[in-house]
This record gives C-alpha cells, structure tokens and sequence, in this order.
C-alpha cells in the first residue's frame, strides 16, 4: 500500500487523516525515499515550482545513472514555517529517509530542526543565508554556496569581465533587494569590496529597495543621480523587470547591469516581459556546465517531462535541487543502507566529481556546507541566458559596455 | 540634491498616488454607506488585473478600453457580492466582518494562484516604456494617461453621487440609514448598488494599475493594506480625501525615499497614518461622525 | 453572547471534561508519534495566543489586528538577549513582557485618549506592527531583514534553563502556557475586570454612565493582553530559532493569531482552544485530504480553508464553541 492508496483510505472513512494515530513505518524496500519540502503557494511560490522540476526529473535520471530507485515525496510548504515544519514531521512520519528542500531561509531553518530532532539528513538546495550552516545542525547540509561565496565569486568575475574586455569603469552605484537574501548579499558586498583592491571601480552609493515595491521611480532616479558607471544589482524578478523598465522610461544607460550573484535576470519572465530590453544583463551565478554530460542527460529528461520548460530558464533551481537529491541518491547508493545515521555519515563524505553545475566536486565541510562551487558569468544574448566567462564554459564572447550606453557628459 | 530629482521624484508620487486614490476611493465609497470595510479590495483589484491581461492576450485589447468590460463586469460582481455574502453580515460586529472578508479574500488569491499559477504577468504596449522630456523633467507616458484617467473617473462618480437619482438616494441611505428606510428606499439595493460601484472603481484602478506593475497572485493583501492607509489619511468615506490621500501617500514615500534609505519609506506612510489617527481621525477631509 | 456571565466551575460536568481533556494532553507525548505532537504543539501555540488576543478582544470589545507586533517584539527581546548577552530566557522574558506591555499601554493609550475605537483602532493597531516591521528589517544589531539566529548546539539534551531541547519539552511548556492562561482569564472573567470590561464590550457609553472609568480598564485589557502576548514571542524564538522581520511581524501572522478565537468562540474560555485546534487540523487535514483526492495543484489547500472558514462565519456567527457547549449541555457556565 503506498503513500496515496493509504491517504484514499483514510480520506474514505472521513477521517481528518492527519491526526491518526498511525506512526507509518512500512518495511524497507530497495528504494530511497526523498522528502521534497518546497514552497509551491505563498509568496514564495514562484521559485518553489520552478524548483520542483529539478525533483520531479530526478528519479529517472539518476534511476538511469546511478541505479538507484528513488520514490519522491512532495510537501508544500506554502511559505509558511509552521506549514514547513509540519510537513517535515509528516513526511518523515510517513517514511521519508533525507529531506530535500526549500531555498527560503525560514522554511529551512524550521526544517532544520525536525531533520536534528529526528536524526533525518537533510539536504537544503539553495538558501544563502551563511548563518544556516554556523548553527550547529549536525545534520544539515547545503549544496549552495553562502552569500559571501557567491559575491567573492561574482565579484572575482567582474574583474575577468573588465579584463576581458578591455574596460575600466570607476564607478558602481550597488542597488539590493532588502530581503533576507538581499540583506546576505549587501553584507558580503559590504566586507568584500574594500580587500577586492585589484577592482578598478569604487561604490559611490548603496541604494536598498523594498521587496515588495510596485514602484522603483525613486530608487532608479536616485541611482541615476550618482552618474556611476554600472549598475551593480542584487534583486530578485518582479522587482528586476520593474526597474529595468523604470530605468528606460527615465532614460538612464550606464556601461551595464551586473548581478553579483543573484536571480532576476535570467529568468524566463525576464524575457518574455521585457523582451529586447532583457539583453546584455549580466548575472554572476552558479549555473549548469552546458558541456557537461550530466546536463545534457537532464537537458533531454526536462523535454521530455515538461516539453513546454526550458532548463535554461530554471538552470539554478533545477541544477542545484536534483544535485541535493542526487547528493542523496549517492550517499545511499555508497551505504547501501537508508538508516538515517549511515545515511548522514555517507553524505558527509560525499565526493561527487559527475556534476552538473559549474565548479569542483561536491564535498561538504565539517558545518555540513559544501565548497568549490563556482560561478559563471551569464549575459542576456538574443534573449537566452549565455555563459560567456569563465572561457571554459563559455558559449559566447562578453559585451561590455553595452550598445546604448551613453557616456556622462 | 539637484532640484531636477526631486521634481521628478515629486511628479512620478503624483502620478501613482491618483491611481492608488481611484483604487482607495472604491473602498472609501462602500465604507462610507455600506459601513462595511472591504478586506479584499487588493485582491479584488489583482482579478481586475488579470482580467485586463487576459482580455489583451486574447484580443489585443488596449487596458484603456478593457476598462469598460472590466467595470462593467465588476459591477455586476460587486453587486451580487454584496446582495447574496455580504448583506447578511452588515449588521453583525467588525470582527465577524473582517472574517468574512478574510476568508473571500484567502479563496480570491489562491484561486488566482490555481488558474494563473505563481509567475508575474502583464501587458506590453508601445507607450508604456515612453517619456515626454520637459527640460530635464521626465513624464512617464503610462502614468501621464493613468492619472488622468483615474481622474476623469473619480470626476464621473462625483456627478452621478452628486446629480443623478440614485447616487442621491445613496447618499440620503449614508446620511440617515433607518431615514432611508422610512422614506421608502430599497436599502438592500441601494447597498449592492453601492458595492457594485465600488467594485467598478477598483477594477478601472486594477486596469490602470498593469501598465505601471507586473501582476502575480499575492499582491492583493499589500494592496489592501495600501488602500487602507489612504483612505484613513484621507478621510474614510469621503471621495475627495481618498484622492488626496493617494497623492500624499505617493509623494511623501516618494520623497522619503530620497531623504531616508528607500527599503524604509513605507514607515512614513504608516507614520502619517499614526498620526491622522491620532491628531484628525476622522482624516484630512473626512466629516466628524 | 450577551447574557452575565454565571459563576465560573459551577457546572461539575464541565469541570470533569475539564479533567479529562487535562489528563489526555499530558499523557499525549506517549501515546503519539512526533508528527502529531508537532501539530499539537502549533495547536497550543495558537490556542494560548488566541487567549491572549481574547482578553483585548472577547472580554473588553477591542479589536486588534495587530498582535503579531507583540509576538515578535518579545521573540526579538529574549533572542537578543540570550545570543549577545548569554541571559537565560527565563530573565530575559521579564524584559519582554515589560517592553511589550509598555507598547501596549502607549498604543491604548493614544487610541483610547483620542477616543479611537472600532475599524479605526483596529487599523492603528495595524500600522503600529506594520512600523516596527520596517524598522526591524533595518535593524543591525538583531540582523536587520537577513534574519536572527540562534545557536542549537546542546541539541539532545534537555536544558530547562535555556529552553532547549527536544519537541516534548516545548509540548509541555506550551500546555503549561495554554493552562496558565486558561486559569487566568477564567480569574480575569469572574473578577471586577471582567464584568466591567463586559459592560464595556456590550454598550461603552452605557458603562460611561454608570460610573465606569472605561479608559482605565480598556488599558488593563490591553496591558494583559499584550504581556500574554510577548510569552508567545519567547517561545517561538526558542522553538524556530530562527527570526526574520518578514515572518514574525507579518500581518498575515496577526490574521492567524485571531482566527482562532473568532471562530471558536470570541469571549468564551474554550473558544480560542477549540478554534486553534479546529483550524490547525482543518489546515492539516485539506492538504492531506486535497493530496489524497490527487488535486495538487498550488493553492487547492488554501481555497478549501477559505471555504470552510467562510461556511463557519457564515453559520455559526457566535463561533462553535457556543453551539457545540449546548449540545453537550454545559450551558453558558463553563462557556463564558
């Protein structure tokens, strides 16, 4: 009887399933059951779903890699942290033997909690608040890199960016979304850009913006005041459009737009709202290897399953949430065992080189944060995401300035 | 600070602040007569939204003429909303209310959620990214047309409270309900009618509103809250403070943002609510009761 | 509703009820497994806030929608306190209670001297946790909107000082919070207060006439009201160890607090324990039952509880409580 048979039933009787006194222990079956605790309503649903089709894909695709059978299990967190904590005792009542899941910071926290309480692995696939991994859960893993990783990366780009084309711009004016992310990332930026002194550019003002807000004339024309030469951007999407849109209507081009790190800019709505005015953003971020073999089996599973999505549009939820569940697969595959205590040792030791995201192989420090995850600088070409740095993975060559820029006068 | 910010600064807070007015003046309206506070108008506004961008997906319809199917369509909504859910409930305390409301307003954005699902929609028309350049002041063309167009709204709802038979008959059920009453009006209806009317509004301002704001399920409770702030500064229940309380609002975070670090400037709309509420709580033009 | 409230504990069979719901919450840890001890604890949780909403709202008329402030500002008081001070929750809870309560009182006091009541209070009470939200995502010293965290380090063991340890120990600790405060308020309800805080909910201007000093007992309500409050903060500090402006001051977190209460039953004792129980296990039970029914589209959850939240106020204008205390036939005694 599985997981939803047994739902039909207790739904049958009538019966508010969910306060029955039945503790669900089935007997162990060849297969490794994967908790995917997501948030696909709520504010956060956004990405919740987008991170969904990395889970969804992964069971025949590491079925075909590695052997390994595994059955997912899928909660909604509804970005809510009472939900996400719930859901987490639920799916582990019901048999869930890792717990993979969600980017927002909250939600993973509470889930921490229940994977320490229960000696549960869990797995968060992207969430960059540092201080996640500094709280002493021992078993707790995070296959994304921490803020600061993720701007020492993004601002080490930057540098390769100028170089590489050959130009020195002397100004940023920094704008970021005031959100738990936003505010990791301001921080990182904050620490980091005094030690960069091999940068050529200065910060001339930072400009902190609302999630929430509808309306960014404010902010773009308070940046657009400083005369900086590039906009350095950490945002998120509907904030991104908005200003990308309101730098438009208030006619301000500077060299470019880079994102240290961050979403926003390369996602498919990005595109399909603001259509040529998408083009040339720079986004310094983890992304997928286009050249990996890895890639190119999801590449085909994603077709395959979802003809109407394009990885590119997902590459960072996608990649980085079948990585934490193949992180899992892996670990098992090597403890041939699903006891949680095993399974957690067989993570900690994990070694994965076969990866799909740019950077080395998966490892976890002893905090349980993984390390050598890289980034790669992707700029909007003809309306698609394109690596364009590091030169290795690169499937173009960079544009900087970008057409349009009008220098100061 | 270069004078030329802040008068851009100060123009774009006008602007918006009309199209929050005409969002706030829905709700003021139904406030003043029903006495029954709209929880939902935000998410009301979001369906108005994605009415507008559905009409445009489907038939190019610019959101400037999708605003008469969609009024005409959220009166009709209004109407019944209140006649059949809302009706029985006007006479019960504020909490019983507010949990009604609460609840049609839980069902309204998931049920958005359901059929749209979570990305961000809109509608792209050619002058949406323009600007007419005045020296070195800039009109952003979108929110030029917007505010006028909220403007002749909230004109046309003056004159028909003002001259027509029924907008009187409303404002005499405002005035003296058990008056009314004895004088033979159908209040049920005049109710309805009346929440209809402030449906309507809401939708104009929820057509107006895609040109400046991408639309996407949850933002009907920051709306809500929004419309709220207005309208009590403004005076609860008066149409004009409504407007007025939109243009202070715009421009005072609009100014805010300047002076202080912009992720804050909503604190001085919920200061200035503080203090309307203390000081004048009946609002800037609103009558004592 | 209206109706004196009648000697409290009269009824014997509600006191035997009373006993036996008593015992089955403590033996509860044992018989469960830990899924639906978690529940049980969010169902405690909302059933002690409920109560403490309750005493503002149910008992004295004022209506709060923003009582998230409260929770969140005690959460912020004892986490800060024990992250850069060291100070067990146990002293810092002192402070909170004191900080909340002061809030409290200068918030009831502005309304209630410039005669706000009603949606306009409400509405203040809105903005004030609205306010502070902003002003702590820009917050430094307790991690602005990047989040407050606190150390789990002596996970596993069980350390009553600094509350930490496992489920069970905060299952207990939220039973004792959910008995205290149903102990108090029923002390709260029988006492002077709590007749006149009634005459103050049914007709303020009657009450006025006859003698009652209205705003000194409107400020005892939300005085109370607001210490209850801030406990719940330290709690969920303790129990997420995790803060975020965003969340905790959110008003949809206010929302929740007062659905419990409103639909249980506002001013009767049960009615905020009832209502959180019902409405955690209804939220529960859609999703399971919207997943068995093989409907998982996003938001399905959500529109199902809007429904049943709408039949409930819809039919059950009073709450269930009241409903539910006369088909058992206890009365209004145990009730209110």
């Amino acid at each position: 009887m599985d997981r939803r048979q047994f739902n039909k039933t207790l739904a049958a009787a009538g019966t508010l399933a969910s306060l029955s006194p039945f503790g669900i222990v089935r007997a162990q079956g060849a297969k490794l059951k994967v908790g995917v605790l997501l948030p696909r309503s709520g504010t956060q649903a956004f990405i919740g779903q987008s991170c969904q089709f990395g889970a969804d894909i992964a069971p025949a695709v590491i079925k075909q890699m590695m052997g390994v059978d595994i059955e997912l299990m899928n909660a909604d967190t509804e970005t809510n942290v009472d939900t996400a904590r719930s859901r987490a005792e639920r799916l582990i009542s019901e048999g869930a033997q890792v717990l993979v899941g969600p980017f927002d910071s909250g939600a993973a926290g509470a889930i921490a909690q229940v994977a320490e309480q229960k000696g549960v692995p869990f797995v968060i696939n992207i969430a960059a608040a540092p201080q996640i991994t500094e709280q002493g859960y021992k078993y707790t893993f995070r296959n994304f890199p921490t803020a600061v990783d993720l701007v020492r990366n993004g601002l080490a780009l930057i540098g390769d960016l100028f170089q590489a084309t050959s130009t020195v711009p002397r100004t940023a004016v920094f704008m970021h979304v005031n959100d738990t992310f936003g505010q990791a990332m301001a921080k990182g930026v904050g620490g980091l850009m005094p030690r960069l002194t091999q940068l050529p550019f200065k910060i001339v003002d930072t400009i902190s913006y609302d999630p929430a807000a509808k309306d960014l004339t404010v902010e773009v024309a308070k940046a657009k005041a400083t005369g900086a030469d590039f906009l350095l951007l950490v945002c998120r999407l509907n904030d991104a459009i908005i200003l990308r849109r309101e730098m438009v209507k208030q006619r301000w081009n500077p060299m470019g737009i880079i994102g240290p790190g961050n979403p926003g800019m390369y996602e498919n709505q990005f595109y399909s709202a603001l259509g040529k005015l998408s083009e040339h953003c720079i986004s310094n971020v983890p992304w997928y290897n286009p050249k990996a073999e890895l890639t190119k089996l999801i590449e085909a599973q994603m077709i395959k399953q979802f003809p109407k999505e394009k990885l590119m549009f997902h590459a960072l939820n996608v990649g980085f949430t079948f990585e934490s569940i193949m992180i899992a697969a892996d670990a098992y595959k090597r403890a041939r065992t699903s006891n949680s205590k095993e399974l957690t040792e067989a993570i900690r030791q994990t070694d994965i080189k076969n990866r799909m995201m740019i950077g080395g192989p998966i490892k976890f420090n002893a905090k349980g944060q993984v390390e050598g995850i890289g980034s790669a600088a992707i700029q909007n070409l003809n309306q698609r995401p394109t690596v364009v740095l590091p030169v290795a993975a690169a499937e173009a060559k960079p544009v900087f300035p970008v057409p349009g820029y009008v220098k100061k006068s | 600070m270069p004078i030329d910010l802040i008068f851009n600064v100060v123009i774009a807070g006008v602007l918006t602040g009309l199209v929050y007015g005409l969002m706030a003046l829905g709700l003021s309206v139904i406030f003043g007569v029903v006495r029954v506070v709209n929880f939902a108008h935000g998410e009301m506004m979001t369906i108005a939204m994605y009415a507008t961008v559905v009409l445009f997906a489907a038939w190019k319809l610019d959101p400037f003429l999708a605003i008469f199917p969609a009024a005409l369509a959220f009166f009709v909504f209004g109407y019944f909303l209140q006649s059949t859910l809302i009706n029985p409930f006007i006479t019960r305390p504020e909490h019983s209310q507010f949990m009604l409301l609460v609840a049609v307003a839980i069902i309204m954005v998931n049920g958005l959620l359901m059929i749209f699902g979570p990305t961000a929609r809109n509608v792209q028309v050619d002058y949406q990214l323009e600007s007419w350049e005045l020296g070195k002041i800039l009109f952003d063309k979108a929110r030029v047309y917007a505010a006028l167009t909220a403007m002749a709204t909230s004109a046309a709802l003056f004159a028909f409270f003002k001259f027509s038979r029924p907008g009187k008959a409303i404002r005499a059920c405002a005035d003296n309900h058990l008056g009314a009453k004895v004088v033979g009006l159908n209040v049920k209806h005049l109710y309805a009618l009346t929440f209809g009317i402030g449906s309507a509004c809401v939708a104009v301002a929820g057509c107006l509103m895609v040109l400046l704001v991408d639309v996407t399920p949850v933002l009907g409770p920051a709306y809500t809250l929004l419309a709220f702030v207005i309208v009590i500064v403004g005076g609860l229940g008066s149409m004009g403070g409504a407007l007025l309380g939109g243009v202070l609002i715009g421009v005072s975070e609009a100014v805010a943002g300047l002076f202080i670090t912009p992720s804050a400037k909503s604190m001085v709309s919920f200061a200035l609510l503080i203090l309307v509420l203390l000081f004048r709580p009946q609002g800037l033009l609103g009558r004592k009761s | 509703m209206s109706a004196p409230a009648s000697p409290l504990f009269a009824d014997r069979r509600a006191i035997g009820l009373l006993l036996a719901l008593l015992a089955l919450l403590l033996a509860l840890p044992a018989l469960v497994n830990s899924y639906i001890l978690s529940v049980a604890i969010l169902i405690l949780y909302f059933a002690y806030t409920g109560q403490a909403w309750n005493v503002m709202m149910g008992f004295c008329g004022q209506l709060s929608l923003g009582h998230s402030l409260y929770v969140g500002v005690g959460a912020y008081t004892v986490a800060a306190l024990f992250v850069h001070y060291q100070i067990s929750p146990w002293v810092g809870v002192w402070l909170a209670v004191v900080i909340c309560t002061l809030m409290g009182l200068v918030i009831g006091f502005l309304a209630f001297r410039f005669g706000i009541g009603g949606t306009y209070f409400a509405l203040l009470t809105i903005a004030f946790a609205e306010f502070t939200r902003i002003g702590f995502d820009h917050f430094d010293w307790v991690g602005s909107s990047g989040g407050f965290f606190l150390k789990v380090e002596s996970h596993g063991t069980l350390d009553l000082l600094n509350l930490r340890g496992s489920p069970t120990m905060f299952y207990y600790l939220a039973l004792a919070m959910c008995a205290a405060a149903f102990v108090f308020c029923a002390w709260l309800l029988k006492s002077r207060a709590g007749y006149y805080w009634q005459a103050i909910r049914e007709n303020e201007e009657a009450a006025q006439a006859l003698g009652i000093n209205t705003f000194r007992w409107k400020m005892l309500a939300v005085g109370i009201s607001s210490a209850m409050t801030s406990l719940a903060g330290v709690f969920f500090a303790f129990y997420y160890n995790n803060l975020f402006p965003e969340q905790i001051f959110n008003i949809s977190r206010s929302i929740e607090i007062i659905l419990g209460p409103i639909i249980g039953g506002i001013g009767t004792l049960f009615g905020p324990i009832l209502g959180a129980a019902v409405l955690t296990i209804l939220a529960d039970g859609i999703t399971e039952l919207v997943a068995a029914m093989g409907l998982e589209i996003p938001g399905v959850k959500q529109v199902f509880y809007g429904v049943v939240l709408l039949l409930v106020v819809m039919f059950l204008p009073h709450g269930i409580w009241p409903t539910l205390a006369r088909k058992l036939g206890l009365g209004q005694g145990s009730g209110k």
